[in-house]
């Protein structure tokens, strides 16, 4: 704990239009810049599901205006095989990297890590603005690689080489398309990087007085833990990056072994490790789950507490339990790789801990349901989907006891159930982590309430329609369903096809619901009720302040802390919360010993 | 709406649960001696990941229920036991379940992959490749001729580069697009990529191994059952990926040797 004054990151208010909108250097502004890049990056995501989705049901429909996208993917509008792996590959990339690490960690935590630790903004500003604007080249450059000639790459987002790293002789879009992903992940990568130094400078050097890190919210502590995460997991996957590209254009041989031959041709490789990007990629890429996940758990910890109206059972043990996931989040990355020819003493070796990761995942479970537990659960928009979250997160992790186990990986890998798995914990879990933060900061952050009947809708139709959508992968999966196949023309695959079909329909019912809250979201902005400082009578810093928060967050004066975060169901007091700047004196029943 | 939702999750949970106890869709019939330890452990797992699933939707459901927008003047209670109790639990409970999990997970996978083959067991060769799957048998004298990647040519049928000319071992090689192996007889794959990754998998068999340039595999199994199976590839391996496959057809002894005379013929 620190006395701000000492650090305060002094940037007066801006006057220009661009200083003010474009090149920012307050967190409130980057953090809505990353939110507004991520809601366009999900729409174009999903876009692109849509389509992958159309081509499984029916894949000989014609869907009007495709081949406007590409003439060669899509001749007289209807995708070839090529075209939709690489519409796969950009689906998965830009939702892993460009939605749900950017939405729950970037966006939220720049926005809201500051005022929740009671600082000005954060200590490297100028970091800050830059963080932004290279992921946002970064998606530019990832969607580039749409109007190049042979189109994006197909090699899926984990971009194994050596199909990866040979070149365009490998197939539509492995060469520049390949060049032009690297580049992209790349850059991320130095925004991720730059941004988690922000995040964790913020709050061990920035917090206010009575300020101790026992005393950060549990959204806060979730963007710390996960800005160490990226802190080293975006470190090898850059240089990893940066391997694959000089594979391409200077010559080397990082991932492509000797005497491979493609098309009658030997390539001009020799003395490279195709495993060694698996490890690389994996090392980055089982973490980069808990990237995503784990500021889901802080945001929706917070947002239940706020509506429960009482604090966790244990406020240290979800802190230590979101810990002991990311230390071991590094142990298990070897699960992707059961299959893979590495030594198979070393799948037990990754087993093990990764059927211990699921014991901090039980325990916070087990302390979000027992603090339901004789709560005062009030339900909205932003409530529903802190529980549909809840909901998820057993459905999708559950599934990951099957996935722990090399024996049972033999049927199950590359499967739909592993992508009903990840789709579930990682993709809808997440999503429903940034719902329950939209519906529950826009107020802050706009000075607008959204609509809740419109909330309440939305949450309706997503969360009936992600269980039917991903519910079936994991059947599919267990019928060793292969995944990555734009057509299932394998006798066995056959009958599944109709479960493809209800699929298909169920999702782009559910991806038709998202119009509700674009709507929503877009309205509220501008003809929402206005919000008061303190709508859902929260405790923590960013309650205490104005609606939206002034330039530098607090005004005048700097607030001064005088309890941990979430004072609620406090007898005598005239309300049932005491906010964390109140200085009267006060005795929590439900405080932790 | 909070007792609607909470209906909609305990419907959801048993609703995902029915095909499951229903077994609408299953893994394929096992066809191997080391699969009906995975398929033990298959179960087991279900098993205890289906109640552990039921359980926690169920708990969840139950609370949104009774604790949501509660009458005024009603008291913050707190769970008998506390957090210490829960930990304990996840401890005790899921400690337990996944060393179960692991002690007899390891067992199933050390039963694939740590016994060696039999010394008796049948070499195949299997060699990948955009987008096929070619075999080679070794023919009357055992032994595998060398491969020089310069003499592969598909136009040929050189598909593995093989050199009958010079090496003697290569003469009687015999190469198919088809797998035949004998019933009950254990196998010794010998797997290789040519060009990029790509995966072994017949569902059936209890058998999916990928294939890695630059490094020999192999991997060991003995089929039970007579039959014809899809060999497909599960490793992104390309535009045609979906379409890599071939056939795997276990035969008698007797129709093997036939189909092996055959196959030796056609060279």
């Amino acid at each position: 704990m620190h006395d701000v004054s000492a650090h305060a990151v002094h940037h007066g208010a801006p006057t220009s239009f661009i200083r003010k909108h474009v090149f920012s250097l307050d967190h409130k502004v980057i953090g809505k810049q990353y939110y507004a890049l991520a809601l366009v990056a999900v729409f174009v995501g999903m876009f692109l599901s849509w389509l992958m989705r159309i081509h499984l049901g029916w894949g000989s429909f014609a869907i009007p205006g495709l081949h406007l996208l590409s003439k060669t993917g899509a001749p007289g509008d209807v995708m070839t095989p090529e075209y939709y792996l690489q519409l796969m590959t950009m689906h998965g990339t830009i939702m892993v990297f460009f939605v749900l690490t950017t939405a729950p960690f970037a966006a939220f935590g720049n926005f809201f890590l500051p005022i929740q630790v009671g600082a000005e903004d954060m200590p490297f500003p100028h970091f800050n603005m830059m963080s932004f604007w290279v992921t946002f080249v970064a998606f530019l450059v990832l969607v580039a690689s749409f109007f190049v000639p042979e189109g994006p790459t197909l090699g899926g987002w984990t971009q194994y080489a050596p199909l990866s790293a040979v070149g365009s002789v490998g197939g539509p879009g492995q060469g520049l398309g390949v060049v032009l992903w690297a580049a992209s992940i790349g850059i991320f990568c130095i925004g991720q990087l730059l941004g988690s130094l922000n995040f964790i400078t913020t709050t061990l050097d920035m917090r206010t007085r009575g300020m101790s890190l026992m005393r950060l919210p549990l959204s806060a502590w979730a963007w710390f833990i996960t800005s160490v995460m990226g802190l080293t997991a975006f470190a090898v996957l850059m240089p990893a990056c940066i391997l694959l590209i000089l594979d391409h254009v200077a010559g080397t041989s990082f991932f492509v072994s000797s005497n491979e031959v493609i098309n009658g041709q030997i390539l001009p490789h020799s003395g490279g490790s195709t495993l060694l990007w698996q490890h690389l990629f994996w090392f980055f890429g089982h973490p980069e789950v808990y990237i995503a996940i784990v500021p889901g758990m802080g945001i929706v910890s917070h947002v239940l507490i706020t509506n429960m109206r009482r604090p966790m059972l244990s406020h240290k043990v979800l802190i230590y339990s979101m810990g002991a996931l990311a230390v071991l989040s590094y142990m298990v990355y070897g699960h992707h790789m059961f299959v893979s020819g590495m030594n198979p003493v070393s799948s037990l070796a990754f087993s093990f801990p990764t059927l211990v990761i699921t014991i901090p995942s039980a325990i916070i479970v087990l302390i979000w349901l027992g603090s339901l537990y004789g709560s005062k659960l009030r339900i909205n928009a932003a409530s529903l989907f802190a529980l549909g979250f809840v909901s998820m997160f057993i459905s999708g992790g559950i599934s990951g006891f099957f996935l722990a186990q090399p024996s049972i990986d033999i049927m199950l890998h590359a499967t739909y159930f592993v992508v009903g798995h990840f789709h579930l914990v990682m993709g809808v879990a997440a999503m429903f982590g940034i719902f329950a933060g939209t519906y529950f900061w826009f107020p802050k952050m706009t000075g607008r309430m959204m609509s809740e009947p419109l909330g309440k809708l939305h949450f309706w139709l997503t969360f009936v329609g992600a269980y039917c959508i991903f519910m079936p992968f994991h059947y599919l999966g267990i019928a060793s369903n292969v995944r990555r196949y734009q057509a299932f023309t394998d006798d066995y695959l056959i009958p599944l096809i109709p479960v493809h079909k209800f699929i298909t329909v169920a999702a782009l019912c559910t991806g038709a619901a998202q119009l509700i809250f674009l709507y929503n979201l877009i309205h509220s902005r501008f003809k929402g009720a206005p919000a008061t400082d303190n709508p859902w009578e929260g405790t923590s810093l960013e309650w205490s302040t104005a609606t939206p928060p002034p330039h530098n967050n607090f005004g005048d004066t700097m607030p001064v802390v005088y309890h941990d975060p979430y004072q609620y169901g406090i007898e005598g007091a005239s309300t049932d919360f005491v906010m964390q700047t109140s200085p009267e004196q006060i005795k929590n029943p439900n405080e932790e010993k | 709406m909070a007792k609607i939702f909470a209906v909609t999750i305990i419907l959801i949970a048993i609703g995902s649960a029915i095909p499951i106890v229903m077994h609408t869709w299953d893994m394929p019939q096992d066809i191997s001696t080391h699969g009906p330890l995975i398929d033990e452990q298959y179960k087991d797992t279900m098993l205890e990941a289906g109640i552990s699933f039921l359980a926690s939707q169920i708990l969840l459901a139950f609370f949104i229920w009774k604790f949501s927008d509660p009458k005024p003047g009603t008291k913050i209670k707190s769970l008998p036991g506390g957090a210490a109790g829960l930990v304990i639990a996840a401890f005790v409970l899921v400690g337990s379940e996944v060393l179960a999990l692991g002690v007899f997970g390891a067992k199933a996978w050390a039963s694939v992959y740590f016994a060696p083959p039999a010394a008796n067991a049948m070499p195949v060769q299997i060699q990948a490749g955009q987008f096929a799957f070619y075999f080679r048998y070794p023919g009357p004298d055992g032994k595998f001729g060398p491969i020089h990647v310069d003499q592969i040519n598909e136009a040929n049928a050189n598909f593995f580069g093989i050199d009958t000319t010079h090496d003697q071992d290569s003469k009687d090689d015999i190469v198919t697009a088809e797998m035949a192996i004998p019933v009950d007889r254990e196998i010794h794959l010998l797997m290789h990529s040519k060009d990029v990754g790509h995966s072994f998998f017949v569902p059936e068999l209890r058998v999916q191994q990928d294939f890695v340039p630059g490094l020999d595999l192999s991997i060991h199994f003995t089929a039970t059952k007579i039959g014809k199976y899809e060999i497909v590839c599960t490793q992104l391996c390309g535009l045609g990926h979906y379409n890599m496959k071939a056939y795997l057809e276990v035969m008698s002894q007797e129709d093997y040797d036939n189909w092996i005379k055959q196959q030796a013929a056609l060279q």
